[in-house]
C-alpha cells in the first residue's frame, strides 16, 4: 500500500465568540493534513492540535446527518463532503450564509426548523381507518413519484445558496416547501389543501424566481428548484379553476 | 453560554457578483428588457400601421436603419437566450413518469426545442422566406 499523502493546509476560519465579539474576524490555521482528507478533518485536527476553542457542528461525517453545513470558498457545503484534493491555496471557511451566527462555525438554524413545521411535513392520511384493516398500500410507482423529494438531508445548503432567501428570510424556502410538495405527491396523503395555506403565497412559492443554485448545491440531489416550479404550476391551476370556472374549487 | 447571534447581512444591490450562478440568473432576468423593449417596438408598428400607409411605410423604412438593425439583432439573441433557458427548464418543471420511470429530461426539454423550430418554420414560411 502506497502511503498516504501529507499536504500542509492553509484555513481561514471566520471567528465569532458572541460574548465579546460585535463582529466576526477570520483566523489563519496552518495544518498537516494528508491529501485524502475534507476539510472537516481538517478542521478537526485545529480543534485537537492547534485552537480547542474552534466550535463547528458535525457527526456522522458520511453526508447523511446535514450538520456539517459550511461556505467553503464562498460555496455552499457539507465540510465532510468537500475533498482538500479539490482545493488549491488557502480555504476560506465560514458559517452558513443566511443563518444568523451562533458561534464560529455554528449557526442558528431557528428559521429553518419553524418552516419545516409550517408545511406540516407528515402524511396527513386521505381517510382514517382503524388499524385492523391494515397499512396504506403504496405501489413503487407510487413511491417513485415522491421519493427523490424524500431524501432531504436537513442540511440548509439550499438556504445559504439562495438569494431570494437571504434577501428576504421570510421565504419559506426550498428544501420546506420541497417537503410540502414530497408529501403532496404522497398517494397515501390528503393534507394537500392545507399546506396549500403555505405553499400558495408570496412567502411560498411566488417568492422563488427559479435562481436554481438550490439545486446546484444539494448533496442529496434532492432538486428543490424542480418541486418549486411544479408547485408553481399546480398551484396556478388552482387558482384558474377558482377564479375564471363558474362554480370551480381547487 | 449567552445567546448573542451576529446577523451577516446580504448587500441588497451586489449580492448577484457574489457568485457566477448568479451573474448567470441575472444575465437571464435582463434579456426580459429587451423583450420588453421588441414588444413595444410592435405596439409602435401597429400604430402606424392604423395611421395609414405614408405611416407604415416610414416604420418600415425606420426599421432598416443601422441601429434598429443593431437593436433588432440584440433582441433576437436575448430572445433566443431567454427561450433556451426556459426549454431548459420545462424538464424540471414539467416531469413526465411512465410506469417507475421517468422519461429522460433532455427528452422533455428537446421536444420543446424541436416544436419550436417547427413553429418558427412555419412563421417564416408565412413572412414569405421561403
Ligand atoms: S434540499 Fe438538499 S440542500 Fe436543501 S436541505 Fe435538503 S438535502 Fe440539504
Ligand atoms: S458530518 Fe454528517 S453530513 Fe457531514
Amino acid at each position: 500500500m502506497t502511503p498516504l499523502k501529507e499536504r500542509l493546509v492553509q484555513l481561514e476560519v471566520l471567528r465569532y465568540n458572541p460574548d465579546t465579539d460585535t463582529e466576526a474576524h477570520f483566523q489563519h490555521y496552518e495544518v498537516v493534513c494528508q491529501e485524502e482528507w475534507v476539510v472537516l478533518d481538517a478542521l478537526n485536527k485545529v480543534k485537537a492540535d492547534i485552537d480547542p476553542t474552534l466550535n463547528y457542528r458535525w457527526s456522522c461525517h458520511m453526508a447523511v446527518c446535514g450538520s456539517c453545513g459550511m461556505m467553503i470558498n464562498g460555496e455552499p457545503k457539507l465540510s465532510c463532503h468537500a475533498f482538500l484534493r479539490d482545493y488549491q491555496g488557502v480555504i476560506r471557511v465560514e458559517p452558513l450564509a443566511h443563518f444568523p451566527v451562533e458561534r464560529d462555525l455554528v449557526t442558528a438554524p431557528d428559521d429553518f426548523m419553524d418552516k419545516l413545521k409550517r408545511v406540516k411535513p407528515y402524511v396527513i392520511p386521505k381517510e382514517m381507518k382503524p388499524i385492523s384493516e391494515g397499512e396504506y398500500r403504496q405501489t413503487p410507482a407510487q413511491l417513485m413519484k415522491f421519493r427523490q423529494y424524500s431524501m432531504c438531508i436537513n442540511c440548509m445548503l439550499c438556504y445559504a445558496a439562495c438569494p431570494q432567501y437571504g434577501l428576504t428570510p421570510s421565504f419559506i424556502g426550498p428544501a420546506a416547501l420541497t417537503l410540502a410538495h414530497r408529501y403532496n405527491q404522497d398517494s397515501r396523503d390528503g393534507g394537500r389543501k392545507e399546506r396549500q395555506e403555505v405553499v400558495a403565497t408570496h412567502e411560498g412559492v411566488w417568492e422563488c424566481t427559479f435562481v436554481g443554485a438550490c439545486s446546484e448545491v444539494c448533496p442529496a440531489h434532492v432538486d428543490p428548484a424542480s418541486a418549486l416550479q411544479q408547485m408553481k404550476i399546480t398551484s396556478s391551476i388552482d387558482w384558474i379553476v377558482e377564479h375564471l370556472i363558474p362554480g370551480g374549487k381547487p | 453560554m449567552s445567546r448573542n447571534p451576529l446577523v451577516r447581512a446580504v448587500p441588497p444591490t451586489s449580492w448577484f457578483f457574489r457568485q457566477p450562478r448568479y451573474l448567470r440568473y441575472m444575465s437571464r432576468e435582463i434579456t426580459s428588457i429587451f423583450i420588453g423593449a421588441y414588444c413595444v417596438l410592435l405596439v409602435v408598428g401597429l400604430q402606424r400601421l392604423s395611421a395609414g400607409q405614408t405611416a407604415w411605410e416610414g416604420f418600415l423604412l425606420a426599421l432598416r436603419s443601422p441601429a434598429s438593425i443593431v437593436f433588432q439583432f440584440l433582441c433576437l439573441v436575448a430572445a433566443v437566450y431567454h427561450a433556451a433557458t426556459w426549454f431548459n427548464a420545462t424538464q424540471k418543471a414539467m416531469p413526465l413518469q411512465i410506469g417507475e420511470n421517468f422519461v429522460p429530461g433532455n427528452v422533455i426539454s428537446g421536444a420543446h426545442y424541436v416544436v419550436w423550430i417547427l413553429l418558427s418554420l412555419v412563421v417564416l414560411y408565412f413572412a414569405g422566406v421561403f
